[in-house]
């Protein structure tokens, strides 16, 4: 049988790798890459609570929904804005954007 | 092992693969292919999760126009980055670590949970879970507001990133 | 309102002037004159009142009237003081109060009341004349506006009051107050133009000079407080008192105490009025505008130091078999005697005629003196009174003859000294009023029969000296009488008979009414007080007019002074000094023509000389006391104590003052306080550059670190709250 344990522990592994991802990477759109995987994530979370402990209810799905829309909306905005430093500072790399610097 | 399990931990293995693959692939074009298998594994899972609604939806937003969004970018940005030099940061030891102890932490942490083992329970016999979406994500005693409230943002996502990215004519 | 009331106020007017003049209307000169004019005639009121209601009492010397308070605490009672009117006191205001307010009247027009301003006048300095132009374009330069007339008034009122102050007084305490108070306003009124030398060192020999009298004087008034425990008339003049005074023994060998107080208090006497050797001051106190001379030197100042000594004659007197004179009495004669010649003979050969005005004043104080010295109580204090009259006028009038001079001066540009009397002559003509005047007042000084009061008292005192047998005193005091009528006319000649000898003299000019209306009030009673005091055995006049003087002041005494027998001795001596003197003045200067020079120089030869540099006192006292007082407070008071005690110490002070300050700074200051400041910035710069590392403007890191931070607190957080 599958418990919520499974899909809880799958979705805490696919955060963490985003984590590392987001973290790790250089180039800014891996960075977005990872930030990707750790939403999806939480949408799997989401779902797996509504289906296994409130599948009655429809409150988890529509949370997911706004998840999903957020999710999108941010990956527009941050790939406009990727776009934009690109053009300015000619590098892509997230290291090298660092003005804020001492 | 039931045929569920089977098929959860196929799916399961190649998400998590697909994924660390996103994230330790050199070339960005790969590690966006990566991405979009990992995309259809999670697409899988809603299945499994008896969402068939999030499935068609992951697809079709994730993979259909996030994906290539970002497939955009990276060509976009080519000439810049090439696929050589290290493409990760020099903490990223630091990175693995907080990941791992992260994992670790909330795996714990939910062990603890008296739920962690809740049991697939029945559907609600005589509800269509789409049609109780779709009629919940419409009704004013519904998640209507919500809804339209996602529209907007997405109104004001779309014209912020035109905005942003508007090159400006010197 | 009671007569003791109406004395105690009799000081009350001048002293508010002098303290509204000060305070409030020292700008407005209008004001002020009148101020002061006015208290001086409500003064004047006062004292009349006083003197009318006196000498309507029975026995007024015997119970005078009197008020006293309590002052302070001494032990068990009180120290009093209070108010006084004997028969002596009632005169002597009777002729204070007519002269103050007459030389208050006089200085209005001697400053220049209503003239212009001069250009070149200066506070501190003697006005000099204004140029003002007339109706034609011609310009004249008249006498200006003193700039310094609201501090005059102040002064000469201050002075009022101290002299009503000793007059009415009932004590010896409050009597040495008004006492030091008139030696404050001499010294202030002789350097009233201060801004010359010769009137500041003026002031400070007159201060100094009286103040050597002084001392001696408040010696003789402890020694009397310590034995009798009193300083009040009441006390010291009882019989007890004075037969205690004659029979203590004074520190000094063969000195009663009585003989030595009396000798203290002359001193005191001698300084106030300038007798030999305390005298060389009043001279040089003519350096002070005229009225001053007038007051201080004539009528008042000098005046009080003989009143003292009459008043205190029970005590210069105690012991005395009738007839003898004790020790204080001896030494009154000598020095009245003595002062009196010496004086006249200096001022035979004097120019100014403000000088043979002080001269004669000293010489005058003389005869009083002696006159008391051979006990002629009665004869002394008419002399006091007469001469107060004569001599104010005097010097009023030469204040006079100096203005015209001075308009003559202004008017013609020459640079001639407008007081020396050998640039004046004619002046009888020009100045009429001042002449006739001061020709009154001339000749009551001589001695003039029977229609001056100078005679009357003059001769009384002539009278009394023959009739008790002083001899050597009556030679004496008849040479300086003929030496006295000599001067006087020579002054008399040589300012006013024969023809201008300058044409400043030529262009002299009457002086104005506020002037000679003083002059003639004065003149009046130079010529009838005298006839308040004729001897009741005179020939053919004695005994028409009681002899209401030697009544009323005699019964000041306990035991009343007997007149003396007629004799004709001294009558003829003193009409044959008095006239011959006149004569031989008039003969000899009547008709010196201008330029030449004094006829009595050639014959005299050498005597002339010492008699014009005043025997050389001055420069005998300058090199035996002013000199080694100089040096001493050069050296010892300025360079040792001064510059190098006080000096010294001030300087140490400073440098350790100084050292502390910088140790403080060097050691406390800028290590510690300096430094920590320092250390704090410092240790902030330096955490700062230290930590700065952390911003490096990368998201990735900021997010590493924040997630590290917030995981650990969480799971710390979560880890102790899992435990029970």
């Amino acid at each position: 049988m599958i418990s919520l344990s499974y899909y809880l522990v799958f979705s805490a592994a696919l955060f963490c790798i985003g984590l590392y991802g987001v973290l790790a990477r250089k180039n800014a759109v891996a960075v977005l890459m990872g930030i990707e995987l750790m939403l999806n994530a939480v949408i799997v979370n989401v779902l797996a609570f509504w289906r296994f402990r409130t599948p009655e209810l429809i409150a988890g799905q529509a949370f997911a929904v706004m998840v999903f829309a957020v999710a999108a909306a941010e990956v527009a905005v941050g790939l406009a804005l990727f776009i934009s430093i690109y053009r300015r500072r000619h590098t892509v790399a997230a290291d090298e954007i660092d003005l804020l610097k001492w | 092992m039931t045929a569920m399990q089977v098929v959860f931990l196929v799916t399961a293995v190649v998400t998590l693969g697909g994924a660390v693959m996103v994230v330790t692939a050199r070339n960005l074009v790969h590690a966006a292919l990566w991405l979009i298998l990992t995309l259809f594994g999670v697409a899988v899972m809603f299945a499994l999760l008896n969402a068939p609604f999030f499935t068609v939806v992951q697809v079709v937003i994730y993979i259909g126009a996030i994906s290539i969004l970002m497939i955009f970018a990276i060509m976009l940005t080519r000439r810049v980055m090439q696929d050589s030099g290290p493409q990760v940061n020099p903490g990223w030891w630091m990175s693995i670590l907080l990941a791992l102890l992260l994992f670790g932490g909330l795996t714990w942490m939910l062990s603890t949970w008296t739920g962690f083992g809740t049991p697939l329970p029945d559907l609600p016999a005589g509800v269509d879970p789409l049609l109780a979406l779709g009629k919940a994500l419409v009704s004013p005693d519904g998640y209507v507001l919500p809804f339209e409230l996602a529209s907007v943002l997405l109104l004001a996502a779309l014209i912020g990133a035109i905005v942003v990215a508007w090159e400006k004519k010197s | 309102m009671t007569t003791e009331s109406i004395i105690w106020l009799l000081p009350l007017p001048p002293i508010v002037a002098f303290f509204l003049i000060v305070l409030f209307t020292n700008r407005s000169k209008a004001l002020s004159h009148t101020i002061a004019v006015g208290a001086a005639f409500l003064s004047w009121l006062g004292s009349m009142v006083v003197f009318v209601r006196a000498f309507q009492v029975e026995h007024l010397g015997a119970n005078p009237y009197t008020s006293v308070i309590n002052w302070f605490p001494t032990g068990d009672t009180f120290f009093q003081i209070g108010v006084w009117v004997d028969p002596l006191a009632a005169v002597t205001l009777f002729f204070v109060a007519w002269t103050v307010l007459m030389i208050f009247i006089y200085s209005v027009g001697y400053h220049n009341f209503g003239q212009p301003k001069g250009e070149a006048d200066h506070a501190g300095l003697q006005p000099h004349g204004a140029t003002v132009t007339d109706e034609h374009g011609h310009k004249h330069r008249v006498p200006s506006i003193e700039p310094m007339y609201s501090r005059f008034f102040a002064f000469i009122a201050l002075f009022a009051f101290g002299m009503y102050t000793l007059v009415v007084s009932d004590n010896l305490l409050t009597l040495f107050v008004g006492w030091e108070i008139m030696g404050l306003c001499s010294y202030l009124l002789i350097g009233f133009w201060y801004a010359k030398p010769s009137a500041r060192a003026a002031a400070i020999k007159a201060f100094l000079t009286t103040r050597v009298g002084d001392v001696f004087m408040l010696l003789g008034l402890a020694y009397l407080y310590k034995t009798t425990g009193s300083l009040s008339y009441e006390v010291i003049f009882a019989e007890e008192t004075l037969h205690t005074l004659v029979v203590s023994a004074s520190p000094i060998l063969g000195f009663s105490a009585a003989a030595l107080i009396g000798v203290l208090i002359f001193i005191g006497t001698m300084g106030k009025s300038a007798q030999w050797p305390l005298h060389v001051w009043l001279p040089d106190a003519m350096e002070g505008p005229t009225p001053v001379s007038a007051m201080i030197h004539a009528a008042t100042m000098v005046s009080a130091g003989v009143y003292l000594v009459i008043r205190f004659f029970p005590i210069l007197s105690a012991g005395a078999e009738h007839g003898a004179l004790t020790i204080p009495m001896m030494l009154m004669s000598f020095i009245g005697a003595f002062t009196a010649l010496f004086a006249a003979t200096i001022a035979l050969a004097q120019n100014d005629i403000k000088r043979v005005l002080a001269y004669s004043t000293i010489s005058q104080l003389g005869y009083m003196i002696a006159a008391l010295g051979i006990g002629a109580y009665v004869a002394a204090a008419f002399h006091l009174v007469t001469h107060a009259f004569f001599k104010a006028l005097l010097f009023l009038g030469s204040g006079s003859v100096i203005h015209g001079m001075e308009h003559g001066v202004l008017h013609t540009g020459e640079a001639i000294d407008p007081q020396d009397m050998f640039n004046m002559g004619g002046l009888r003509k020009k100045m009429p009023l001042t002449f006739w005047t001061f020709l009154i007042g001339g000749f009551a000084l001589s001695g003039f029969p029977l229609v001056t009061a100078g005679f009357w008292s003059k001769d009384e005192i002539l009278a009394d000296a023959f009739g008790h047998g002083h001899l050597v005193v009556f030679i004496t005091l008849a040479l300086a009488a003929l030496l006295t009528a000599f001067y006087t006319m020579r002054q008399i000649s040589l300012t006013f008979l024969g023809g201008a000898r300058s044409d400043s003299a030529g262009h002299a000019q009457e002086t104005k009414w506020t002037m000679t209306l003083p002059l003639v009030v004065l003149a009046f009673f130079a010529v009838t007080a005298g006839w308040a005091g004729i001897p009741e055995h005179f020939p053919a006049l004695g005994g028409l007019l009681p002899n209401w003087f030697h009544e009323f002041v005699g019964s000041t005494l306990a035991e009343f002074p007997k007149g003396v027998a007629f004799s004709w001795v001294p009558l003829l001596t003193s009409l044959v000094v008095a006239l011959g003197g006149l004569y031989l003045g008039w003969m000899i200067y009547h008709k010196l023509p201008a330029g030449a020079e004094d006829p009595l120089k050639k014959p005299l030869g050498p005597v002339y000389a010492a008699l014009k540099n005043k025997y050389y006192f001055d420069e005998l006292y300058d090199f035996l006391f002013v000199r080694p007082a100089l040096w001493a407070s050069e050296t010892f008071t300025y360079l040792w104590m001064d510059r190098g005690a006080i000096d010294g110490i001030l300087h140490t002070v400073a440098r350790v003052i100084f050292s502390l300050g910088s140790i403080f700074r060097n050691w406390i200051d800028k290590p510690i306080v300096n430094g920590f400041a320092d250390v704090v910035g410092e240790s902030v710069k330096r955490f700062g550059k230290t930590f700065r590392f952390v911003q490096t403007g990368r998201v990735q890191q900021y997010m590493v670190m924040a997630l590290v931070i917030a995981f650990g607190t969480l799971f710390y957080y979560l880890y102790f709250l899992s435990q029970p």
